[in-house]
């Protein structure tokens, strides 16, 4: 706690105060729904990128998926899952750091290294069998603890919801994966194609959740809109709006 | 039980009024605890979807305020409807809840919930409970319990921070765009949805 208070003193003047003002200032007028504290200042825009992620993922990554869950067996398909996990790992130390997160900073580290090594190259996740929990993060983490609010929310190509501080989180993460610097080419290409076939993975093996919300939904955009925005919220330990609807409140005659 | 406690048991509840049966944080964990048991039940079944959905409708009429979830999921139009309506719109939308969350149970083969804790909150108690399901690092759903309707009964769910209420309002109300505002036609859409 002491130490995220004092690596947010020192930050924030230079880095957050200039983002969080950059992504205030294009999030326009603030004017959050009471309910469910989204402000879409640009859904036409936000609905049609929606349309595009979803025609590509009837296309290409839902057949993709299907075929990948359906050919690999599942061992497989987790062994896949925690290798790509393990070299976001530096990622995480990295965001860690940044955040003054030391006990996750410690724990991220110690994975890397336990799973590196014991759990051969990663495809074993010894780490959490030892009961050291994961400390995933990334850089939309760091800069909510940096004081920056969610901006506006958008839904971005390829990647589907997020909202503008998460948004600028994305790119910079892009950059914070030390891995990405430490390998040459041909290994540079390692993490991407793990974390994608990690992604179809999960797409395979989530495919009723997934499918219900953007093909049996009445309006796939606002549930998916709602739904990120909660669980973003509840992963970053966010107030929720919506958390105290008083059960009272409500006339519930004739139902 | 003996007849003669089982009589006076009895006896006291009938003449209990609501007001002594006041909800407490080991009435609302005892409810989720009981939930969670069915719920466990049904997973371990391992019976055919259809069985498992209508188990699942029983289980949500028992222990979930079905009538406090309806009106909020159709929100400022229920207003407007009729007490006909009101009640056509809860029966169909139980149905729909069932198909929607009993469809998904198969998912949750070999897996269990676990109830961690209870707290206060305002004039309601929030149940935590852990999901554990295979291959998944667990996670959290709470349930919110309250005795409104004179039974202890959850009126809202949230699965990793997800608020079934707000869920279900969204899609109501994008039913009720989709059939131009009109409640016999958004009924009738939501018989043939989930």
């Amino acid at each position: 706690m002491l130490f995220s208070k004092a690596a947010a003193l020192l930050y924030r003047p230079f880095l957050a105060a200039s983002l969080a003002l950059a992504l205030s200032a294009c999030a326009g007028g603030m004017d959050r729904d009471p309910l469910d504290g989204i402000n879409d200042p640009y859904e036409t825009q936000n609905r049609r990128v929606h349309a595009f992620n979803k025609s590509l993922d009837s296309a290409i990554v839902r057949p993709a998926a299907q075929g990948y869950t359906q050919i690999l067996p599942d061992e497989i398909e987790d062994r896949v899952g925690a290798f790509a996990a393990n070299l976001g790992e530096p990622a995480n130390m990295t965001n860690n750091l940044l955040q003054g997160n030391l006990r996750g900073l410690v724990r991220s580290t110690a994975r890397f290294a336990i799973n590196t090594t014991f759990g051969i190259a990663g495809i074993v996740d010894v780490a959490t069998l030892w009961g050291i929990e994961e400390a995933d993060t990334d850089f939309g983490e760091t800069l909510y603890v940096w004081g920056s609010g969610e901006g506006a929310y958008v839904e971005l190509p390829l990647l589907g919801p997020s909202n503008q501080r998460d948004a600028v989180g994305k790119v910079v993460d892009l950059f914070t994966n030390p891995l990405s610097y430490a390998l040459d080419t041909p290994e540079a290409y390692v993490p991407p194609v793990a974390s994608g076939a990690a992604g179809l993975g999960y797409r395979g093996r989530f495919a009723d959740a997934v499918d219900s919300v953007l093909y049996e939904s009445a309006d796939s955009y606002a549930q998916s809109r709602l739904i990120y925005s909660q669980n973003r919220r509840f992963e970053l330990g966010q107030e929720d709006p919506s958390a105290e609807i008083d059960p009272f409140a409500l006339d519930t005659e004739g139902f | 039980m003996k007849r003669r406690t089982f009589t006076l048991g009895l006896a006291a509840t009938s003449l209990a009024p609501q007001s002594l049966l006041a909800l407490t944080e080991a009435g609302a964990e005892a409810l989720v605890g009981r939930l969670v048991g069915d719920i466990n039940k049904v997973i371990a079944s391992g019976k055919a979807e259809n069985a498992m959905i209508r188990d699942f409708e029983r289980i949500f009429a028992r222990y979930s305020d079905t009538s406090y979830i309806a009106a909020y999921a159709m929100g400022v139009d229920g207003r407007r409807a009729s007490s006909g309506q009101k009640r056509a719109f809860s029966k169909a939308f139980q149905g729909y809840i069932s198909r929607k969350y009993g469809k998904r149970f198969r998912e949750f083969i070999g897996g269990r919930l676990e109830v961690k804790g209870v707290k206060k909150v305002k004039n309601w108690f929030e149940v935590s409970t852990v999901a554990f399901l295979r291959g998944e690092a667990p996670f959290e759903v709470t349930f919110h319990v309250s005795n409104r309707s004179g039974k202890d009964l959850f009126f809202n769910m949230f699965i990793e921070g997800i608020n079934l209420l707000l869920t279900e309002r969204t899609e109501v109300g994008a039913l009720l765009d989709k059939n131009g505002g009109d409640i016999d036609k958004m009924i009738a859409a939501l018989q043939r949805s989930g």
